[in-house]
């Protein structure tokens, strides 16, 4: 093998190999035409091929390659559009290529082809491409032309505007005659319009068109009305039993709904809108408070309908000033924890099952915990015991209750008195929700979920007292459907607020027709009927005559006379041409909140009512735990418990502690099957060094109570037996179930009073 | 001399008017869907063409006896600023004419929540008097219930 024959073979491998990504590039550029690197990719294999062909002396190849390499470089200098017919003749042209690199590499030499069709046809696409532009070039017929053509000015009319505008004056020709009282205002409208017509362009500016937003919120409306007039014929006209009918109804829904989701799309927004601004507002932030933070966007395309756009404008704003002003550090405690000076601000947004979401994450300290709670006792948002109680995430939630704020000083940025609360509040009136997710140290991320629209959602359709209520679907969870004899035990009245026992959980109930203040058509034999349902961070029942269906229901506005009451959040039409009211389940679920609160607010605290842990001892027993003296409230993972010889232990913050079984030191004669894997609900006592954990068995609720006292008791660990919330519950004897765990817990006491 | 045209209406037995210029539309009664814990006198919602439109019934509104339970009302739509409004009364009557010759202050017989929504009276031909009542303070009934007024002027005359 000599030298030459050597650097055609690499020519045929470098080559075979190129051709295959060509054709690669060329499907892809199709479908992205204004990819200039895959161009560019494209441009330099065939320039590559075209010169080591002619070097090699294959003049057929070079010829060929020659011919796409100028169409290329057309394409490349955007002189020519990519048209399926440009594809087309590239990839014939690399057809031909490969056809000829075949023949090289099987005898060495070019094949006889006659490729003058081919190149013939390049050419011919590269010579359109010329035209084409030169088309576009032809200018339009100038105002004075088309005035003087339709007699409309004389050529000295024309000449004398054409001088004004010669010695300085700047306005149009038009506007000179119009004063000049040769034209009138109409005149040159009339032909400006005309001067269009004859110049026709097609470039990307005029395929869009600017609508007035009344118009589509009216378009919008029109819709809405024919989707309902839709399902109005459509629930009729099955019993109906005409087919052609049918048909055609079948007909009228898929236009509607097709229709339906072109006028949304019209509405859709790009979410960029509200975030231009942004960049800008955190540099001002910056300025104010003397930091450096850079913002970063992801997924800025992301559409929205308008009205979600304008109602998330200024919760997004508040939160992009929070992290730059409370969640990203001071420059020297940045430096001190090894991170860069340069704060950082990320907003991104995607679609996700047919909503949207949001996240707006910095990477400052994250949220304070001790600070949070600071805050929330100092204003009286919690009281000690219950906050003892709380998860990380329950505390971080904590900022989202009105009244909250952890700046500890007020500067002009953020932190005055408009709070999370009221971010929340934005975000949940248009069916969002919002949740805090922040590591100490690493930052705080801010998620937001919002619907895509809001003109038209599915509802469910309830009724109390002969009256149908519709309620928004993104707020239900489930439904449950309750015979009479199971809802006399699984629905309980814990001081005088009614909740249902779901799955180891308390559901605080709401009735409908009591919070509506009408009268209730069940009937004492008829099923009980909970929708449960979400808002505002909290799980409630609202308890319904009847369940009807679920609808797609348009929305509308309340009049101001009825505008004021809390639990409606609008009206809607259904199928069937009745109004119907939509229920305001954040009104509904503050609510269930107010009257299952767990504690007054603290001043009320310091009453004599004792704070106490509910729970349960074997299958019908109920124990109080009085909580005045509990250090905390832990649920521990199973795997926490340790047999250390005879004795149960417990892990707990490293260290093992003795423990005890609230249901054997109160002689549970009739105990629940335990499952060793579920969780143990711990209560901490704390005395000095010493440390004990009693187990109990799920905890039902914690009450604040002054309970009535009706028996002393006897029996083990027991100290008292109390009526609380209509249940006789018995009162645990702290001091003896911690010495059940601990002998010793007490000692120093006792100790220290004998000296 | 200027006239003004009244679209009239009888409750409990007066003729009342509004200017025909406020009136939307008068059309025949249908289901009302009740609204709960609102004010009294809001009837209920009716869908108009495709709107969910308040409706008002006058009586409760002007303090008059509840209507029969065999009688039943007619919608007089009014333009208001918040859309349209119905109000519901007895029995529409025609389009009557004044002039303000006709016109007279709201007589004293004229009490209770009537005194602040109607605002003038026009004796007629036949000599009946027209009630004019002005829609603004009509449709809102937000702000000020009757009762808490019929309240205060008893306790204070006895």
């Amino acid at each position: 093998m000599n030298d030459m024959d050597e650097i055609v073979q690499e020519f045929l491998v470098e080559s075979h190999e190129n051709l295959d990504q060509l054709d690669r590039d060329l499907v892809a550029l199709e479908r992205d035409p204004q990819s200039r690197e895959r161009l560019s990719s494209i441009f330099r294999t065939i320039h590559t091929i075209k010169g080591t062909s002619g070097f090699l002396a294959f003049s057929e190849l070079e010829k060929v390659t020659h011919a796409g390499e100028s169409l290329l470089s057309r394409l490349r200098d955007g002189k020519l559009h990519l048209t399926a017919e440009v594809t087309t003749g590239l990839l014939t042209m690399v057809d031909a290529v490969r056809r000829l690199l075949a023949d090289i590499e099987r005898t060495g030499a070019e094949a006889e082809h006659d490729h003058t069709g081919l190149i013939a046809d390049l050419v011919a696409l590269q010579e359109r491409a010329a035209m084409a532009p030169a088309e576009q070039r032809t200018p339009a017929p100038r105002l004075g032309d088309l005035l003087i053509q339709t007699g409309r000015a004389t050529e000295d009319d024309v000449h004398f505007a054409i001088r004004e505008q010669e010695i300085g004056d700047r306005r149009h020709i038009g506007e000179i005659l119009v004063e000049q009282g040769v034209l009138e205002p109409g005149e040159v409208a009339e032909m400006l319009g005309q001067q269009g017509d004859q110049f026709p362009q097609r470039s990307i500016y005029e395929s869009t068109l600017r609508v007035d937003v009344a118009l589509l919120d009216e378009l919008m409306n029109l819709v809405g009305e024919l989707v309902l007039t839709r399902n109005q014929i459509a629930a009729n006209i099955v019993d109906s039993g005409d087919a052609v009918l049918l048909r055609a109804s079948q007909r009228l829904n898929a236009i509607a709904t097709d229709l339906q989701s072109g006028v949304m799309r019209a509405r859709m927004q790009q979410i960029n809108i509200v975030w231009q601004k942004i960049p800008r507002v955190v540099r001002d932030i910056c300025v104010a408070v003397g930091k450096t933070v850079a913002v970063e966007m992801e997924g800025q395309d992301t559409e929205l309908d308008k009205t979600i756009i304008e109602a998330i404008n200024a919760p997004l704003t508040h939160i992009v000033r929070n992290a730059v002003d409370h969640g990203i550090e001071a420059a020297d405690v940045r430096l001190a924890a090894g991170k860069q000076v340069e704060g950082k601000v990320k907003l991104s947004a995607r679609h996700e099952s047919g909503s949207v979401t949001i996240e707006i994450s910095d990477d400052g300290g994250g949220i304070d915990i001790d600070r949070v709670k600071a805050t929330a006792l100092k204003n009286g948002l919690v009281n000690p015991v219950d906050l003892a109680a709380m998860t990380e995430d329950d505390i971080k939630a904590l900022v989202f209750l009105p009244g909250f704020s952890t700046a500890e000083s007020i500067t002009n940025v953020s932190g005055r008195g408009v709070g999370m609360d009221v971010v929340r509040n934005n975000i949940e009136k248009i069916g969002g929700s919002i949740e805090l997710r922040s590591a100490s140290g690493l930052g705080t991320t801010v998620v937001i979920k919002i619907p895509l629209t809001l003109a038209i959602m599915p509802a469910l359709s309830v009724s109390a007292g002969g009256h149908r209520y519709a309620i928004p679907q993104a707020n239900l969870l489930e439904l449950i459907r309750l015979e009479p004899e199971e809802a006399a035990t699984d629905i309980q009245t814990i001081h005088d607020a009614p909740v249902f026992r779901l799955r180891d959980e308390l559901l605080p109930l709401v009735y409908l027709h009591e919070r509506l203040g009408i009268a209730s058509a069940r009937r004492d034999s008829d099923p009980f009927f909970i929708a449960v349902l979400q808002a505002d961070d909290r799980e409630f029942g609202l308890v319904v005559d009847v369940i009807e269906d679920t609808q797609e229901i348009v929305v509308k506005p309340l009049q101001k006379q009825i505008s004021g009451i809390d639990v409606f959040a609008g009206a809607t039409i259904f199928g069937d041409g009745s109004v119907s009211l939509i229920l305001d389940v954040i009104a509904m679920s503050a609510q269930a909140r107010r009257r299952t609160a767990v504690g007054p607010a603290p001043a009320q605290l310091a009453a004599s009512r004792d704070k106490m842990l509910i729970t349960n001892i074997g299958a019908h027993r109920r124990l109080a735990v009085p909580l005045s003296g509990v250090t905390r409230l832990e649920q521990l993972p199973a795997t926490a418990l340790e047999t250390v010889g005879d004795r149960e232990m417990l892990q707990y913050r490293g260290a093992i502690i003795p423990m005890a079984r609230v249901s054997d030191v109160v002689h549970d004669s009739d105990p629940v099957a335990i499952d060793v894997e579920a969780p143990l609900q711990v209560v901490v006592y704390r005395r000095g060094e010493r440390t004990v954990g009693l187990v109990v068995n799920e905890i039902l609720d914690i009450v604040e109570e002054a309970a009535v006292v009706s028996a002393d008791s006897a029996a083990a660990g027991i100290a008292t037996t109390l009526v609380l919330g209509d249940r006789i519950t018995e009162l645990l004897d702290v001091h003896a179930a911690i010495i059940a765990a601990d002998p010793e817990f007490f000692a120093d006491e006792t100790a220290g009073a004998a000296r | 001399m200027t006239v003004t045209q009244f679209s009239t209406f009888v409750l409990a037995g007066q003729l009342y008017g509004i200017e025909v210029g406020r009136v939307h539309s008068v059309t025949k009664f249908q289901p009302l869907t009740e609204v709960p814990l609102a004010p009294p006198s809001v009837a209920g919602l009716l869908n108009l063409r495709g709107q969910v439109t308040t409706a008002i019934d006058l009586r409760v509104r002007l303090d008059l006896p509840p209507r029969g339970a065999d009688s039943t009302p007619m919608n007089v739509v009014v333009k208001t600023d918040d859309g349209l409004v119905s109000l519901l009364v007895d029995s529409v009557g025609d389009v009557e004419n004044t002039t303000p010759d006709q016109y007279d202050e709201v007589p004293e017989t004229v009490t209770g929540a009537a005194r602040e929504l109607v605002v003038g009276a026009y004796t007629m031909a036949d000599n009946r008097l027209l009630l004019a009542l002005d829609v603004a303070r009509t449709v809102d009934v937000g702000t000020r219930s009757a009762a808490p007024v019929d309240a205060l002027t008893d306790s204070a005359t006895k």
